[in-house]
């Protein structure tokens, strides 16, 4: 079990989700699961970041008592990176502003054709 | 089939790089670089005791800005694609009835949520949380009001005040900072305070406050354009 920590199970579980969402992109027809797997792989990418972050025993970047501390508040031993976490908080809610964009995008295609079905929607194919 | 066939081949190279990358990977050991000065001076600089805090309203303090407007642009963009002509406004969402159960728990827990989501954001900078999460906490208490009633008429004007004035005092804020303080977005203009209390952290409660505020607001606007678009006849 030495190659298989938490750090590596969360890399992996992230690589997993972004593979998934790439192909529900690619192969489904509907337009709102092709959103729901948009929102797959933004979830894999931000897993992905975090794990990045992740070392070994140590705990999150919230000082409190229970936190070992070197000498006031310097826990340079005792964290995991704070950057990854702060940088997920940015993409998290980059990636809910596309969603909600998408979610409109798909409810004017409705409006206009009365169908999600991506395949309708051929009006600029050559 | 070629297309079916394309599609392997792209997940195929996919999983080859993600593969490689797995194999390779090696966890960190220490902190390193800017992370390493974070962790060091980050509570005597900034006195949050949540570093991620920290990192996302003071060090990156303009990224949060921009993410700030990002989610109004998205909000402008919605209003704008789902606008309504004055005929369609009058009209009402037909639906088949709400459960009792739904109403009834509404009524109960909304003043709940929107009190939890203004704790977390008052608190962002001692617990896990923030300004950004307890503003989906309290839109996510718009939303259950929405699904109780589908035609509650959620007040456009109070949310727009509450999005612009919020937006104006971030920045001003951090103006303050520049005329006061280190530069913009800079906190130490109000004494940093006991370590660990509610009110210490200079600027950062008021600033995650405002923030929350903005967001819960901006959230509730989106949510409040996609109930009014199903109006129909």
């Amino acid at each position: 079990m030495e190659y298989l920590n938490l750090g590596k199970i969360s890399l992996l579980i992230g690589f997993i989700l972004i593979i998934i969402g790439f192909w529900g992109i690619l192969s489904q027809k509907n337009i709102i699961k092709i959103i729901v797997s948009f929102t797959i792989l933004d979830t894999g990418i931000n897993i992905l970041i975090v794990s990045l972050g992740y070392i070994k025993g140590r705990t999150a970047p919230i000082i409190d008592a229970s936190v070992p501390q070197l000498a006031d508040h310097n826990v340079l031993n005792s964290i995991v990176d704070p950057v990854p976490q702060a940088l997920v908080l940015t993409a998290i809610v980059i990636g809910f502003g596309v969603t909600a964009l998408l979610l409109a995008y798909a409810m004017k295609l409705f409006k206009a054709k009365r169908t999600l079905e991506i395949n309708q929607f051929n009006d600029l194919k050559w | 089939m070629i297309r079916n066939f394309l599609i392997g081949l792209v997940l195929a190279s996919f999983v080859y790089i993600f593969y490689n990358l797995y194999v390779s990977y090696e966890p960190k050991t220490e902190l390193t670089g800017i992370a390493a000065h974070y962790a060091e001076q980050g509570a005597k600089e900034v006195g949050a005791a949540n570093l991620v805090t920290a990192v996302v309203v003071t060090y990156r303090g303009f990224d949060t800005m921009g993410e700030v407007t990002i989610l109004f642009l998205t909000a402008s963009i919605i209003g704008f694609f789902l606008k309504l002509n004055k005929k369609d406004e009058k009209k009402v969402i037909i639906h088949k009835g709400t459960s009792e159960l739904l109403v009834t728990s509404a009524q109960l827990l909304v003043p709940i949520i929107f009190l939890f989501g203004v704790y977390v954001f008052i608190n962002g900078h001692l617990t896990p949380g923030g300004g950004f999460q307890g503003g989906a906490i309290i839109a996510s208490g718009i939303a259950l009001l929405i699904m109780a009633n589908p035609n509650k008429e959620i007040n456009h004007h109070a949310i727009l005040w509450i999005e612009s004035i919020s937006g104006i005092m971030f920045v001003i804020i951090g103006l303050l900072g520049i005329a006061l303080a280190g530069g913009f977005l800079d906190n130490r203009f109000i004494s940093l305070g006991t370590f660990g209390d509610l009110f210490s952290a200079g600027a950062i409660p008021l600033i995650y406050s405002f923030i929350g505020l903005k967001v819960g607001a901006e959230i509730s606007n989106i949510l409040n354009k996609y109930q009014k678009s199903q109006k129909e006849s």
